[in-house]
This record gives structure tokens, sequence and C-alpha cells, in this order.
């Protein structure tokens, strides 16, 4: 198969797959229940000192 | 102190320029090889007039491990200020140059060579070295540990100049591989791989030695930044030198692959350069000035990873109707559409961390300086997409609206974020108790503010109005304005575009004093803003 043909395959199928589920994935770890203690926290490192 | 190794090395470094200038194959490459060995010859002077012979005391470097490395950063800020300086004022003269064509001076200072001198110095030089510096200064506080490699962030620091002074002198001597963005050849961003190798491990080194076990959002941006920068310098450069010895190469693409890949580098080197990395500065400066946490933390995350999923595809829209396959274009333009979600985001938690703060707004022109930075984000964000959609395209493609639209995301997000940044960190490095003065800080905003409304007001004027001439058609069928009848009736908007630039040229001046005199120690005797507010009364 020529390069062109099999790398569009991939990135029509799997490559765009993997793309979205990691996209989805980390938005919905960033909203999971409980980050909000956690993202507190990490909003409040500039602040803690100089 | 410098360590004699190091002296050594540069002398060695000046040496092989040297060979360079004597075996050169072409009058081109001698000549820059000669620019390469008088620079490096006046930084070994400078190298060996300081080298230390006393031993290290181990009482004192232990000391200094312990501290926060912020010597390279002073250096930083003045390389900023000084770059921004000279980058508006290359500007100002290119802006003329289009509006007097006299004023190109043959053959070093045509419009040709100044325009990507303009560029790259208000790119990579200004905004370059206010990334590095940031970068370095905020990594240190929220990753609580000193920099990581020692004197490498001196390298970094030293090397980048290098690499903006080479640069520079190569497009005055007609040296440039006719990228845009990308100009320098072949030897010039080998040497950026290096020196960006050496910023990848100062910066992810100090995050892995972090004494802090969150990392910060800021340096997610900062980082996608670092590397998304070397994956785009390296496949973009991919190209064949004739001679290892002469300037000219060959790029290892051709027609329209080579076209794309252009843009999508230089879309991203807009997404990540200028947008990623300022967005870092964003996520730090502005809780740090308002005193108050960001707006909502994971938004930041959120804003973080639809950015850089949807950034990556937006280049296409350089190139709508051209060669490039339509379906590659709908993909650009569809991206960029979609980018506007994220960027409205960022743009919301950037101005809502201001939230229960707003009174600084009127009492702090810092704040108000990184305000209206955040502000133009979110306009230039807006026009962007707006302009990536083919049939606004059709019309605002090559005119100078597309300049007006950069210059507002160049000089009002870009340029007021960074002196947001530059006039809170100025007094805090040199252990001042305040900038010289507020006074002149509220000067520059407001200079830099009209300039850029000016600026792009009339480049929206002049681009519109150039599209619609030369998509004129009358009744026959024939195009009503030949191209040059375009060009002269772009001459009022182009003065008053160097009217625009001169203005925040000024306002740079302006920072450039204030900043200066804030690192002598002076302050300035003047009335605190906003203290004239009338008391409250109790009712009666």
């Amino acid at each position: 198969m020529e390069t062109y043909t099999m790398m569009r395959q991939f990135a029509d199928s799997w490559g765009l797959l993997g793309f979205t589920l990691f996209f989805v994935g980390a938005i919905f770890f960033a909203l999971r229940p409980g980050s909000k203690v956690t993202a507190d926290e990490a909003a409040s490192i500039p602040l803690k000192e100089d | 102190m410098t360590k004699i190794s190091q002296t050594v090395g540069v002398g060695l470094f000046a040496f092989i320029a040297l060979l360079g200038a004597a075996f050169a194959q072409d009058s081109l490459f001698k000549a820059h090889m000669w620019v390469l060995f008088a620079v490096l010859l006046i930084f070994s002077v400078a190298m060996i007039r300081r080298v230390s012979f006393a031993p290290v005391s181990t009482v004192s470097s232990e000391q200094r491990k312990s501290e926060y490395f912020d010597e390279v950063v002073r250096y930083g800020l003045i390389a900023t200020v000084f770059w921004g300086v000279v980058g508006f004022l290359v500007g100002v003269v290119i802006a003329l140059q289009l509006a007097f064509p006299h004023l190109n001076i043959e053959p070093w200072f045509n419009f040709g060579r100044m325009r990507p001198l303009h560029t790259s110095a208000v790119i990579f030089a200004f905004g370059g070295n206010a990334l590095i510096m940031t970068s370095f200064y905020v990594v240190q506080r929220t990753s609580r540990v000193r920099l990581f490699g020692g004197d490498l962030a001196w390298f970094v620091f030293w090397g980048y100049q290098l690499f903006i002074v080479m640069a520079a002198t190569g497009y005055l001597l007609g040296i440039t591989q006719g990228r845009e963005y990308a100009e320098p050849e072949w030897y010039v961003d080998l040497w950026l791989t290096v020196v960006w190798v050496a910023y990848l491990l100062t910066f992810l080194g100090t995050i892995m030695t972090r004494k802090e076990t969150h990392i910060y959002v800021a340096n997610w941006f900062y980082l996608s930044f670092i590397v998304t920068i070397a994956m785009l310098h390296l496949v973009n450069n991919a190209a064949v030198p004739v001679s290892f010895l002469g300037v000219k190469s060959y790029s290892a693409f051709s027609g329209v692959q080579d076209a794309l890949t252009q843009w999508w580098y230089g879309h991203n080197a807009v997404g990540f350069f200028l947008t990623a990395g300022f967005l870092g500065m964003m996520y730090y400066f502005v809780p740090k000035q308002a005193n108050r946490p960001v707006y909502s933390y994971r938004l930041s995350i959120i804003h973080f990873w639809a950015l850089i999923f949807l950034y990556i595809w937006a280049g296409p829209h350089h190139l709508h109707y051209t060669a490039l396959p339509d379906w590659a274009q709908t993909l650009g333009m569809v991206f960029s559409i979609m980018l506007w979600m994220p960027s409205w985001g960022g743009m919301i938690n950037g101005l809502m961390t201001l939230s229960g703060a707003w009174d600084k707004i009127r009492t702090d022109p810092i704040i108000r300086m990184m305000v209206m930075a955040i502000a133009f984000y979110g306009m230039s964000t807006f026009e962007g997409p707006m302009m990536s959609i083919k049939t606004v395209n059709s019309l605002s493609h090559y005119t100078d609206w597309t300049i007006g639209h950069v210059h507002s995301g160049a000089l009002g997000w870009v340029g007021m974020i960074t002196f947001g940044a530059v006039y809170y960190l100025a007094p805090k490095l040199w252990g001042r108790e305040r900038l010289y003065s507020l006074r002149l800080v509220n000067w520059h905003f407001w200079l830099a503010t009209l300039g850029i409304v000016v600026y792009a007001a009339v480049m929206w004027v002049a681009g519109i109005q150039q599209g619609l001439m030369w998509r004129e058609y009358d009744d026959q069928g024939f195009l009503v304005y030949s191209f040059a009848e375009s060009v002269r009736a772009m001459f009022p908007y182009y003065v008053l575009r160097a009217v625009g630039g001169g203005m925040y040229l000024l306002g740079g001046l302006i920072m450039a004093w204030n900043v200066t005199m804030t690192i002598l120690g002076h302050q300035r005797d003047e009335a605190p803003i906003g203290s004239a507010v009338p008391q409250l009364q109790p009712a009666e």
C-alpha cells in the first residue's frame, strides 16, 4: 500500500479514535468528582510565597 | 565570575568561525562567519576579563544551591526590554518605508530585508526573551526549587542572543530561506536547535526535581510551548545545504507539501510561541498581581488540552484557494473556528480572576495592562477564526486586514502581557520597594492602547478597501482597478499606521526609562494613582 494511503487510513481510524479518547478522558479527569479540592490546592501554588 | 573551561570553549568556537570565514564557498557565508567571529571574539575577551582563579568555597556554593537562580532572569528582563524597543523601532521604520519608498536604502536596508528583521526582532528576540526569562522565573517559584543544570541556563540565554544576532545580521546581508518566521538558513537553525535542547533540559529538569507535588498550570503551557516549537522547528527547517561552508540550502519538501509544512509551522508559531507560552505568563502573573488564585483551575486545564488538540490543525487556513486540496483547507477552517471556544474559555478565566478585585483596574496600571492584554487576546482570537472562514478569507487574504489582525494579537496580547510581567518583575528582581514610577506605566498603557487602536482600525479599513478594489468588476467583466491603483490608495493608511506604531514605540521607550530607573534604585516622587477618591460619607 502507498505510504500516503496507509497513513491516511490510520489517521482516519485509530489515530482519530485515540486522540478523541485522550481528549475526552483529559476533560473527564479534570472534572472528576473530588478534583475541586486538588484544583484549589494547585491554584494556590503561586500565592504561597514569593 | 566565569570558569576557564567555558571561556576556552567560546574561544574555540570563535576560531571555528574564523576557519569558516577562511574556507567559505560563497561571499555571503564568508561575511556572516566574520560577523560570528567578531561577536565571539568580543565575548571571549569579556569572559577572559572575568575569569576567577580563586577556589570555589564549598560554603558559598552550598548556599547558592538553596537560592533561586535569578541572575539569568535579570539579564533576560533587560534583553526583553532592549529587543522590544529595537523591534518596535524597526517596525516603525518599515511602516514608513511602505508609505515613503525613498526610505528604502539599498541593499541592506530594503523593505524586503528589514521586514524579517522586524518580525524576528519582535517575535523571537522580544517575545522569545520574555518567554525564556519568565519561564525560568515561574518554574522556580511554582516548583520551589532552583533552576536545574547550573550554568546551562546561562548557555540558553547567551546562546539565544547569539541566534538573534546571527539571524538579524543574516537578513540584512540577504541570507534567507524564504520561509516566513523561519528565515534563518540551515547553520543558524542548527545552532538554535542546540540552544533549544538546552532550554528544554533546564526547564524539564527543574520540573522533575520540584518540591511541589502538583505541576502548576503555567508550567504546562510553558512546556507545551518549548516542546512544540522544537518539533515545528525541526520539521519545517528540514533542508539539505548545498555546501557545508555555504549559505544556500534546499527544503526537504517540494510543492504544496512544502507550503503546507511552512504554514503548519507558521500558524503553530502563533499558537504555541505567541499564545501558549504567553498564556503561561498570564496564569502566573495575573494571579500574582491581583493577589487572587486563578478563577477556575479546572477550566485552565480544559483550556490547556483543548488548545493543544485544536491549534495544531489550524495551519491550512493560510492556504485557502490555493493548490492545497479542498478537504485540507476545510479541515483548517473548521479547527480554526473550534479554537474560538478554548480561547474564550481562557480569556474568561483570566478576566474573572479579577472578580472581587475589579477596583484594582482603577488604582493599579499594571493590572490595567494585563486586563487590556486579555481583552485583546479575546478580540484577536475572535477575529482569527472569523477570517479563517473561506468566504471571509476570499476578501481578507493578502490584504492589510491580515496585518491588522496580527498586530492586534501581537501588540495587544503578547506585548501588553509582557509589559505587565516586566513591570511586576523589575522591582522584585532588583529588590526595590516599588517601580520608579507608576504614573509612567499609566502613560505607557495609554500610548500603547491608543497606538494599537489606531493601527488596527486603519488596517481594517485599508484591508477591506484593498480586498474590494481587487475584486471589483465592471459590467463587461473587466477588473476596474489595476494593482498599482490599490497600492496608491493605501498611502494615507500607511502614514496613519506609522503614527499608531510610533505611539507604541514611544510607550516602549517610556518602559525602558522606567525599568532603567527602577534598576538603578530611583523612585519618582509622585502622587499615588487613584488616591483622590472622594471619601464615602455616612448617611445622615
